[in-house]
């Protein structure tokens, strides 16, 4: 009798969440704008809005009305649906991840109705507490290289297929290293649910028992979300811009979506697992998830900012011979401090 | 629970018809990764999500990459309806080893002993004890898989290498 009533919350509660989530990507790429002008000593975009707030507004409605373009040769299905599995795999991961502790009391009294939302963990600040947790975002973010692969080769051109080629063998070689590098994490929690995981740092952040787990997850996240130094798919003089290339209009939109998507994910995936969640003193759990996120993110655009980009051989290099024995080396050390200590 | 496990079911074997009669590689491989991500959903209604999630981590989020990959890679231009004629010898092979499979398959099916389910056992499909019986009842299998990938990691190291030399 109450499902209507639950499954009707369950739906404004995931709204919501998309919601702040898009308005964040979209304000992110904002962000990212104005602090590499603040780097670059420019200003950045001022001229819509006071200090240029309104951009992302402006950005949306030209991408809109701007003239939707298939090349002639294109496999329209594959075409359109690389766009597609770029936006979604980038938005997925989010529902594992827990942002606030909780956000309503044990059971709410709606038109007379007594409804208990600990049900399908209404009250909490999650929409999923799945026992996979870590696994499930692993398992959708690994399949973000389709959007790249599928959209280089369905544009029938040959700067969008080599970057989707190289783009997808950077990605499929760095998910190794992501992988391995949260595995200590998960020996310290001892689970792979994200809110136990969260809950065990309630005392001490698990970066400082895994600074080099922590370090090798953000290199690894870097070359997951194809953010400078690893960001040889925007290789203009090599290949014009990747697997991008052919993409116009919206569903260039949704492509930018999505790389700032997993930006995101990446930021707030690190933030659960070795900053504490939304642990911390004093202000409430939600502003404490989004101090860190953005920190993080802060992080992002300042590399980007800073340093050059590497080259493919030396991006294969570092992914196989650094990050991947490294990360070994820390599962290795994580075991034994576990065992003898 | 039981129509959900019909549409899967039903996507699953659809797709993986398709697989096979697809006369494009690339579409044969997009279909293959539907069947897998159905099959992940069948696990996840067996209540096994450890084994659903780590069906779409290397089956569909790197192994079919690779796939797609090496397609691509290797055939750039579309294949020409039709393609090659098919020797007769082939069919003949094809379609006696056809009936053999499925001689088989009518074989156990009919051994299969489809009573009520037994009653699950708690913790059932769960991350610890997938990682309890892998490392204590099937420690030896586990460990002599382990030396079989690393046996074929090695191969291919040496067969790129004869190529270099």
């Amino acid at each position: 009798m109450n499902l209507p009533v639950l499954v009707g919350l369950m739906v404004v509660k995931i709204t919501l969440v998309l919601v702040v989530f898009l308005t964040t990507i979209a304000y992110v790429v904002l962000m990212e704008r104005k602090v590499l002008g603040f780097i670059q000593l420019r200003y950045g975009p001022n001229r819509v809005g006071p200090w240029g707030l309104l951009q992302p507004l402006a950005d949306m409605i030209k991408l809109l009305f701007k003239e939707e373009f298939t090349p002639p040769h294109a496999n329209k299905t594959l075409f359109v649906l690389a766009p597609m599995i770029v936006a979604i795999t980038a938005f997925m991961p989010f529902a594992a991840i827990p942002f606030a502790d909780r956000i309503l009391p044990d059971s709410l009294t709606i038109y007379g109705y007594q409804v208990d939302l600990t049900v399908a963990a209404l009250n909490r600040g999650v929409i999923a507490d799945v026992n996979i947790g870590l696994l499930y975002i692993f398992a959708i973010s690994s399949l973000a290289v389709y959007g790249a692969v599928i959209g280089g080769w369905a544009s029938n051109n040959k700067y969008s297929l080599l970057g989707g080629l190289r783009l997808c063998a950077q990605m499929v070689s760095y998910e190794v290293a992501l992988g391995l590098s949260v595995i200590g994490v998960l020996m310290v929690a001892g689970s792979l649910s994200l809110v136990t995981i969260v809950e065990a740092q309630k005392s001490m952040w698990f970066i400082v028992y895994q600074p080099l787990g922590f370090l090798l997850y953000l290199c690894a996240a870097f070359a997951e979300c194809a953010r400078t130094p690893f960001d040889l798919i925007e290789c203009e003089n090599e290949l014009v811009a990747g697997y991008q290339t052919e993409y116009s209009s919206m569903k260039w939109g949704l492509l930018m979506l999505g790389e700032y998507g997993h930006m995101i994910i990446a930021s707030a995936l690190a933030v659960t697992l070795f900053l504490g969640g939304w642990q911390g003193p004093f202000l409430p759990p939600i502003v404490w998830f989004l101090i860190k996120t953005f920190a993080l993110i802060f992080l992002f655009i300042w590399v980007r900012g800073t340093y050059p980009r590497f080259r493919f051989d030396q991006l294969m290099y570092f992914g196989w011979k650094v990050l991947i024995p490294l990360a070994l080396f820390n599962i290795l050390l994580t075991g034994v401090v576990m065992m003898y200590l | 629970m039981q129509v959900l496990f019909l549409i899967l079911a039903a996507v699953a074997l659809i797709s993986g018809v398709l697989v096979v009669i697809q006369v494009n590689p690339v579409r044969s491989a997009l279909y293959l990764i539907l069947n897998f991500f159905t099959v992940a959903g069948i696990y996840l209604l067996a209540h096994a999500e450890f084994i659903a999630a780590i069906q779409v981590i290397v089956y569909a989020g790197a192994i079919m990459v690779l796939f797609l990959f090496v397609i691509m890679l290797l055939n750039l231009r579309q294949p020409e309806e039709g393609g090659e004629k098919q020797h007769l010898a082939q069919k003949i092979s094809g379609a006696a080893l056809a009936g053999v499979t499925a001689l088989l398959v009518i074989y156990t099916c009919t051994r299969i002993n489809l009573g009520p389910a037994k009653e699950m056992v708690p913790g059932f499909g769960s991350t610890e004890a997938v990682a309890r019986s892998l490392f204590t009842d099937y420690l030896l299998p586990f460990e002599v898989t382990s030396v079989l990938l690393l046996v074929a990691l090695i191969g291919a190291v040496i067969l790129a290498r004869a190529r270099l030399d």
